[in-house]
């Protein structure tokens, strides 16, 4: 690589002051924003980005393309239905269930995980999305999950002008914790093993990397952050029916967000859900009729897919680096004999 | 109870016979190209409905439109792969292709939405009410007919498969793809047309399917697609007989288990399917696992 040694910190430097930026953006939006509509939207966004950071902790970051994190969504959001329901919890008492959804949806991942996680591609895709069935006839059929009618929500007490800021900010907390956590394991040991494990899962066994730990920790923290994404999502939408809880569009979308912005980057899954979830909500508004969201939804991820392969990030990070390179070029040429020199003065 | 469990099995086998027929496109196209063609349930569904807007609007026999439907369905194949398979590249192929099957699937399915509505529709024909008596039993028609040309169709396709040429280069390209090109073969052409037969067999899935399941609508994809998965994962992926012998075991179980809880007896796909993966990850007629690129 030709960075010099100064980029990098710049860079990072960048990095935390445009994450601080959009965070405090986010911050004082419903402040600017009271139209109810459009908060419902950015509480919904922000469910859906969350979930998005986790599906990528774990799929982007290890290559195990998990097409059954509806389960982990839809476990979240039956374990604060029960817990609610069992311990006469309202108001915002219920969102100290949001934990608990996580933990739940933890203690599932471990047995799901250790059975996926020993076949690879095509046929742990398979086996993620047989489990998702599992889930969803589970929550149909058992006595305790309210059968095809589901499980409703406690009604919040809260004023009905702002009714949408608590789910607001406690859903901005949970993107930052997805967020943040994202961050803090591409960066460390764990993360390099993850993406040894993606790049080549053989070799890097080899090189004394255990697999089977390291995919089943990424497995594990990126079911808890989605269940607990399941749980906001379920107090907030005030139901959970086994066919929306357990939702093979959560999968899809999840997939095309993260897909969309840079699959295995850490502010791809996030952009791709800032720009997807809003305009798939806002065509579900305006074309009540949900079967023409449904074909443009399917024709975006195919434009995605076939147009930009590799998400938003890489290949825009790509054209910024090739125009550089350009701009640095031009100024080598005209001082050729100085080249060898430099070449050398560069650490 | 005996004689309910004779009868469980005798439905199990004969309705296997048409899970077969789609399961085997299923797993050919994934030992040709490497990929789950993900949008296969909705593509029987699409079948189901060609027959159906056949059957009622121009009033052709749903056998004798076949003769339409499975053309027609072999020409959507070979699109789907030209359009949106084909031009995929790179380290990613395999589940980017899977990703855009799934897209392909919802646009199918949003299309059959507009078009369709929601509603259950169920396709009709006298042999599809009337049934003979057998060995005691009372055997639906559309069963026994579906089975004898899901059987002629799998026959066929091994035939096409083992003793044709074009058939020694589908096995060679399952086998090794660089190889197979290296020796003349045009892969790509094989990959179409290998895609496009796959597909063409859900023309006869779907008006099985359309006959026999009590009413289909564009959201039965789903629950399609997830029991094809179980077979062909059962079967070992790419594995012709494998899969003829998963479809079976797996529609028997699950006629058995509907007599003691119907509720449930869905279930028993996804569960046998877990079962044989801790034990036997590669499926129970699987090769080992190949390293992956």
């Amino acid at each position: 690589m030709t960075t010099r040694p100064g980029n990098g910190a710049i860079q990072r430097g960048g990095g935390t002051l445009a994450a601080l930026a959009v965070v405090a953006v986010l911050a004082v939006f419903p402040l600017a924003v009271t139209n109810a509509t459009v908060t419902t939207i950015a509480v919904d966004t922000l469910v859906f980005a969350a979930a998005a950071v986790a599906w990528n902790i774990f799929s982007g970051y290890s290559g195990y393309i998990s097409l059954g994190h509806a389960v982990f969504f839809g476990t979240g959001a039956y374990t604060v239905g029960i817990a609610a329901r069992a311990w006469h919890l309202d108001g915002d008492t219920v969102f100290a269930l949001l934990p608990l959804a996580g933990g739940v949806a933890a203690a599932l991942s471990v047995p799901l995980g250790l059975i996926a996680l020993r076949v690879r591609r095509h046929t742990f895709v398979v086996i993620t999305i047989a489990f998702f069935f599992i889930a969803q006839l589970a929550a149909t059929n058992l006595s305790w999950t309210g059968g095809s009618s589901g499980i409703l929500a406690p009604s919040p007490n809260w004023d009905a002008t702002t009714f949408n800021d608590p789910f607001y900010y406690v859903g901005l907390a949970l993107l930052v914790a997805a967020t943040a956590a994202s961050w803090l394991i591409r960066g460390s040991r764990f993360g390099l093993q993850l993406r040894a494990i993606r790049d080549d899962e053989d070799r890097a066994a080899g090189l004394g990397v255990r697999p089977m730990p390291v995919k089943l920790a990424a497995f594990v923290i990126s079911a808890i952050v989605t269940g607990m994404a399941g749980g906001l999502w379920f107090y907030f939408i005030g139901q959970a029916i086994p066919q929306f809880a357990f939702d093979p569009l959560f999968d899809l979308s999840v997939v095309v967000m993260a897909f969309f912005g840079g699959l295995g980057t850490l502010s791809g899954p996030l952009l791709g859900a800032l720009i997807i979830e809003p305009a798939q909500q806002w065509l579900t508004l305006h074309y009540t009729n949900e079967y023409l969201s449904e074909i443009l939804l399917g024709a975006l991820f195919l434009a995605v897919i076939l147009g930009l392969p590799r998400g938003v990030i890489p290949t825009a990070a790509e054209k910024i680096a090739a125009l550089r390179a350009r701009r640095r070029s031009v100024p080598a040429r005209e001082a050729v004999p100085q080249a060898g020199r430099a070449g050398q003065a560069a650490p | 109870m005996g004689r309910q469990i004779y009868e469980a099995i005798a439905d199990g086998i004969l309705g296997g016979g048409v899970y077969a027929l789609m399961a085997v496109g299923l797993t050919l196209i994934f030992g040709v190209l490497d990929i789950i063609n993900i949008a296969q349930g909705i593509l029987v569904v699409l079948g189901a409905y060609l027959s159906y807007t056949l059957s009622v609007h121009l009033h052709i026999d749903l056998f004798v439109g076949l003769l339409i439907t499975v053309p027609a369905m072999f020409v959507i194949g070979v699109a789907i792969q030209w359009l949106f398979i084909r031009p995929l590249r790179g380290r990613d192929r395999a589940s980017m292709s899977l990703l855009a099957a799934y897209a392909v699937a919802l646009i199918i399915e949003g299309v059959l939405y507009r078009v369709f509505g929601p509603n259950y529709v169920v396709l009709t024909a006298s042999y599809v009410t009337s049934s003979v008596h057998l060995f005691g039993f009372y055997l639906p028609d559309i069963y026994l007919y579906g089975f004898a040309l899901a059987v002629a169709c799998v026959a066929a396709l091994y035939l096409l498969l083992y003793r044709t040429r074009f058939g020694r280069s589908v096995r060679a390209t399952m086998q090794d793809q660089t190889a197979a090109r290296l020796i003349g073969i045009d892969v790509n052409r094989v990959a179409a047309v290998t895609f496009g037969i796959g597909v063409a067999v859900t023309a006869v899935g779907g008006m099985m399917f359309g006959a026999t399941s009590g009413g289909f609508n564009p959201n039965s994809g789903y629950d399609l697609i997830s029991r094809l998965l179980a077979i062909i994962i059962l079967g070992g992926l790419g594995s012709i007989g494998g899969a003829l012998a998963a479809a079976v075991f797996m529609t028997t179980a699950e006629a058995l288990v509907d007599i003691w809880s119907p509720d449930w007896a869905v279930v028993v796909f996804y569960v046998a399917l877990v079962l044989v993966l801790v034990i036997r990850p590669s499926g129970l007629f699987g090769r080992a696992p190949a390293r992956a690129q």
